[in-house]
Order: structure tokens, then C-alpha cells, then sequence
């Protein structure tokens, strides 16, 4: 089997077992997959630019505008339905990465990385003095509902639908990446973090080849915050755009590694686990444990987690 | 044979140093035009000039009859006028076959680009094909950065030849490759470049390699233009002797 068969057909064997699981699995656990989906969206966002060699320290900015888009357009909107507050969280974030893109993509390195967290600073400043939006403690937002359906409410469990649409919207962005990512445009983001001077000889635009990128990154950044706000039913600044949070996505993206569209995912669910058991079993101490665990993956696994797993390909 | 570059009274000042002054060259189609000058006689700066790298103080670069003088590199590119580097150029982590996969996909339907997987079966043979006629198939999955000298400048220059250029343009082509391996590197270019249609303009340090390549050659003296002809008659002006060569009848101890 090549291996996009071996991607397609291993995802869509996920996807079918998450979804019959749900009816197997504790509350707790169905909702620990659909929030590590939700932000491994944001890591995979954070893998299209990092393959070109840039790494975004505000990519807080785009999850927070995906989450903020979606919770403004349940609040001021009055809309209900699931997929156009979705939607709406999507446009948010892909419109102003578009706009900010054209700037950024002139910079590389630790000024491209500054830059985005300058911008997603700014979003933080606006949001905490919003006294109308909350400011510091945020907003709710009631229930969603689906073409019309609204499903009984539960405290402790996500609702079904709810958790289906965060694994088909992952299941797609998966495999749109992966073709994004075998494809020329994809390929060049390896060539720019490589050789700039190269690939604008062979004829293709350094410069716009980062916008594409910047903003496929977003978008998903975006689609992460609004199942992420949509899944909590509550929206913070501190949740959403600071800086911590931006710093955590990348975290979890070099934990992850890029060796793979899959990877995220994995990174994001590892994430997950250790931080519900590290908070349950050692609450003044779990942010050194994750400080611990990311040292081992940088010293002893230097492409992230993924690279166990090409190891293991490899032997067979 | 028909004029498809033309550069007209090219000046170029970089402080007090002039890189070029009253520049006049122009290229035949299917012509080998050797640039030959001492260090600083602004060759490279010439070809950077045509690749829209720099940009001339005054003079136009005419291209067919687009004016290039002021076209940004990758615009350039798309036009047809492609170079290898003194330095070569490549992709160093990624392996040659990946570097030569880039610039296929590059020089393709653009279209296509984002849709389209890159790795197919005719990617794949056409890219084969490539690395068998230069010679460096046996290089396929070697990383760009760690191969020697001379199959670098192979793959710099096959990554330029890509996407069948009207022009290309080489920066010494054979500097740093032994003496040994010149000759055989340069049947190599030629034997690819004779079976297209291109018309190519390379500077060169070697003169054994100018006699024996090119059909025309230019001679560059601090940005000035000293000589224009075949290459017997240049080699034996009395003033590229003098500035270009080194004087004297033994040109090299042998």
C-alpha cells in the first residue's frame, strides 16, 4: 500500500472506531477525545507552517478568533446552529489571517514568531477590556443546536452530535492537509525552509506560498477554537488568546513532531492525558512534569513522538 | 539564428567600485557565449543584472521584446532565463531526487499546484530520466548537502535546465571541480543542453574550457567591455592578455 492509501484507510478506521466507541466510553473520556481533536486541529495548523520553518508564538490569536467568531455569532446573532456558528468562527479567523499574512510573510525567524504573538497580545488587550464581553471572566453561550435538532442536555457528557461533528470536521481536515501537503505547494514549504533563493529561481513566490500557508494554518486554528468554545459552551480570554495558550499549541506541536498529518493528534491527546492525571495526581507540580516530559522528547526523540512510530514502520 | 537577449549600455555603480559601464551584449538563440574577467570585473554582477537579482543604475535588459530590466527574479524565471549558481543552490536536507521533484513541480501547470499530489508515476520517471542523463542516478537518494562538489554543480544546474529554459545562464559552472573532472562535467551540460533548444551564457574561469565550449566569447575588465568575438581572436588580444589572462606566450607551465 502507498502510503496516502495507508493514511486514508488508517484515519477512516479511526474516525468509524471513535465514532462506535462513543457509545462504550465514560463521559469523561468521550469528552477528552473531542477537546484533543479540537485543539490537535491547532497543532496541525501549526505543522503546515512549521514544515516551512516557521514557528508562530501567537497562534492563540486565530484559535481565540475561531472561538470568539462562533460564541459572538450564538450571543449577538441569536444563531443556534452548530455548523454556521462553526462557520462563523472559520471566517473570523481566515479573514484576519489574510489580512495579517500580508504583513507577517515578510518575516522569518524569531521576528515571524514575535510578530504573531504581538497580534494575538493585541486581540488579548481588546477582549479584557470589553467590559460588554465579560473582560477577564468571558461569556456562555447556550447549547447549539443541529439543522434544527437540540439535543437533551447533559452536565458531564458531550452531546453526540456535538462529538461526531468534531471527528467527521477532523477526519476531513486531516486528509485535506495531507493533500495539501503532497502536493507542489507543499512540497515547496519544505524547499522555502531550505533555500528561498532556490525556489524563487525555479519561478514559484516565497512570499505568497507563506500567505497559503499562514492562512490554511489559521483557518484550522480557527475550526479548533470554535468546536473547542463550542464544546465548553464558555469563552475566556486567558482560554483562548494569551500567551500561555499560544505557548502551549507550540508545546504540543514539537511534542508531536511534523513527520506526519496524524501526529498532531497523537501529541495532543499524550497532552491531554498527562495534564488530567498530572493535575489529579500532583496538582502543585504538574506544570514541571510537563516541563519534564518535553525535555525527554527533545533530548531522546529530537522529531517529536512521531518519530517512534517511523522507527517502528521502519523495523518491520 | 535570431537576437533573444539584448542588453543595451548597462551601468551599475556599487559605491566607488564600477561593476559595469556602458555594457552592450546581446545573445543568439542556440549560441554558447563565454563571459571570461578577472576577479571583480563584474560578471556575476552582469548575470545578476539579467536574472533581475540587481537592478542596473540606467541600461535596458531586453528579453525578446519584453524589457526585463526591472522584472523581480521569479518573473524572470517564468519568462524563460533560468541559472545555476557559483555556489550551488539546492535543497541541502532533502534528497537529490526531492530537489529535482521541487523544480518539476514548479516549473508545471500551476494550477494544479495545490490540488495535485506531486509524486506520481510520471513525476517519477521524468525525474529518473533527468538524473540518468546527467549522470548522477547513482546519487538519487543522497542528501543534497553532503555530495561532492562536482554532482552538486550537476544538480544546480539540472534543477535550472528543468523547466526548458530559452536561456540559461552559468556562474562558473566548473569552479571548484577538479581538473580532472572538468572536461567530462562540461560534455555532460553540453550533451543535455545540445538536445534543447537554449541558448546559454557562462562564465569561466578556465580558459581551456572557454576555447574548447564556447562559441562566442565576451571579456569583462573592471565593468568594461574589452573584447567580443570567437574565441581564438579574444584569446589573443593583446589587451585580454594583458588584464584577463596573464601576459606572456606560456599561458601555463606544461
Amino acid at each position: 500500500m502507498t502510503s496516502k492509501n495507508r493514511t486514508l484507510f488508517g484515519v477512516s478506521f479511526a474516525l468509524v472506531f471513535l465514532l462506535v466507541a462513543e457509545n462504550f466510553l465514560p463521559g469523561w473520556a468521550v469528552n477528552m477525545i473531542a477537546m484533543s481533536l479540537s485543539s490537535g486541529l491547532v497543532i496541525l495548523g501549526l505543522m503546515v507552517i512549521m514544515r516551512a520553518g516557521l514557528v508562530s508564538f501567537g497562534h492563540g490569536l486565530y484559535f481565540g478568533l475561531g472561538g470568539y467568531g462562533a460564541a459572538l455569532g450564538a450571543i449577538f446573532l441569536g444563531i443556534t446552529d452548530a455548523f454556521l456558528l462553526i462557520l462563523l468562527g472559520v471566517l473570523a479567523s481566515g479573514t484576519v489571517s489574510l489580512a495579517l499574512g500580508y504583513v507577517i510573510s515578510r518575516y522569518r525567524g524569531i521576528f515571524f514568531a514575535l510578530l504573531n504573538l504581538a497580534f494575538s497580545m493585541l486581540l488579548f488587550g481588546i477582549l479584557v477590556n470589553s467590559a460588554s464581553l465579560g473582560s477577564t471572566d468571558g461569556f456562555s453561550i447556550p447549547a447549539p443546536s443541529y439543522f434544527g435538532y437540540v439535543p437533551s442536555a447533559t452536565e458531564t457528557r458531550v452531546s453526540f452530535a456535538l462529538y461526531g461533528i468534531v471527528c467527521v470536521l477532523t477526519y476531513l481536515a486531516i486528509l485535506w492537509v495531507h493533500r495539501y501537503l503532497s502536493s507542489t505547494l507543499g512540497y515547496i514549504g519544505e524547499a522555502i525552509r531550505e533555500n528561498e533563493v532556490r525556489v524563487e529561481y525555479l519561478g514559484a513566490s516565497v512570499r505568497q506560498s507563506i500567505m497559503i500557508k499562514y492562512t490554511i494554518s489559521a483557518v484550522l486554528a480557527g475550526l479548533g477554537g470554535a468546536l473547542t468554545v463550542l464544546l465548553v459552551g464558555h469563552v475566556t480570554p486567558e482560554d483562548t488568546v494569551y500567551w500561555t495558550r499560544s505557548g502551549e499549541f507550540v508545546f504540543v506541536a514539537i511534542l508531536s513532531g511534523t513527520g506526519h498529518v496524524v501526529a498532531p493528534f497523537i501529541g495532543s491527546a499524550m497532552f491531554e492525558l498527562v495534564r488530567t492525571y498530572a493535575l489529579q495526581y500532583a496538582p502543585g507540580v504538574w506544570q514541571l512534569l510537563l516541563g519534564g516530559v518535553l525535555l525527554i522528547v527533545i533530548m531522546f526523540l529530537p522529531n517529536g513522538i512521531w518519530s517512534l512510530i517511523q522507527r517502528f514502520n521502519r523495523q518491520r | 539564428m535570431n537576437t533573444i537577449l539584448v542588453a543595451s549600455d548597462i551601468n551599475k555603480r556599487f559605491g566607488a567600485i564600477t561593476a559595469a559601464s556602458g555594457i552592450n551584449i546581446s545573445l543568439e538563440s542556440n549560441e554558447i557565449l563565454g563571459i571570461i574577467g578577472a576577479n571583480g570585473a563584474g560578471k556575476t554582477t552582469f548575470l545578476n543584472m539579467v536574472t533581475g537579482y540587481l537592478r542596473p543604475d540606467s541600461g535596458t535588459i531586453k528579453y525578446r521584446e519584453t524589457d526585463i530590466t526591472s522584472l523581480q527574479p521569479k518573473q524572470i524565471t517564468k519568462l524563460g532565463i533560468h541559472r545555476s549558481f557559483q555556489i550551488p543552490q539546492t535543497f541541502p536536507k532533502l534528497s537529490v531526487f526531492d530537489n529535482l521533484l521541487i523544480a518539476t513541480g514548479i516549473a508545471g501547470d500551476a494550477r494544479q499546484n495545490m490540488w495535485k499530489p506531486l509524486l506520481s508515476r510520471n513525476t517519477t520517471d521524468f525525474v529518473d530520466d533527468l538524473l540518468a542523463r546527467y549522470g548522477i542516478l547513482d546519487y538519487r537518494n543522497h542528501e543534497a548537502g553532503l555530495l561532492p562538489q562536482g554532482i552538486r554543480k550537476l544538480l544546480d544546474i539540472s534543477m535550472a535546465m528543468v523547466g526548458s529554459p530559452k536561456i540559461l545562464l552559468l556562474d562558473e559552472p566548473t569552479s571548484g571541480v577538479s581538473i580532472e573532472e572538468k572536461s567530462e562535467m562540461m560534455d555532460t551540460i553540453l550533451d543535455v543542453i545540445g538536445s534543447s533548444e537554449v541558448a546559454v551564457l557562462f562564465v569561466e574561469h578556465d580558459m581551456d574550457v572557454i576555447e574548447h565550449y564556447a562559441s562566442r566569447v565576451v571579456a569583462f575588465s573592471e565593468g568594461k567591455i574589452i573584447a567580443d568575438g570567437v574565441p581564438g581572436d579574444v584569446m589573443n588580444d593583446s589587451m585580454v592578455r594583458g588584464l584577463v589572462i596573464g601576459s606572456g606566450p606560456e599561458k601555463k607551465p606544461s
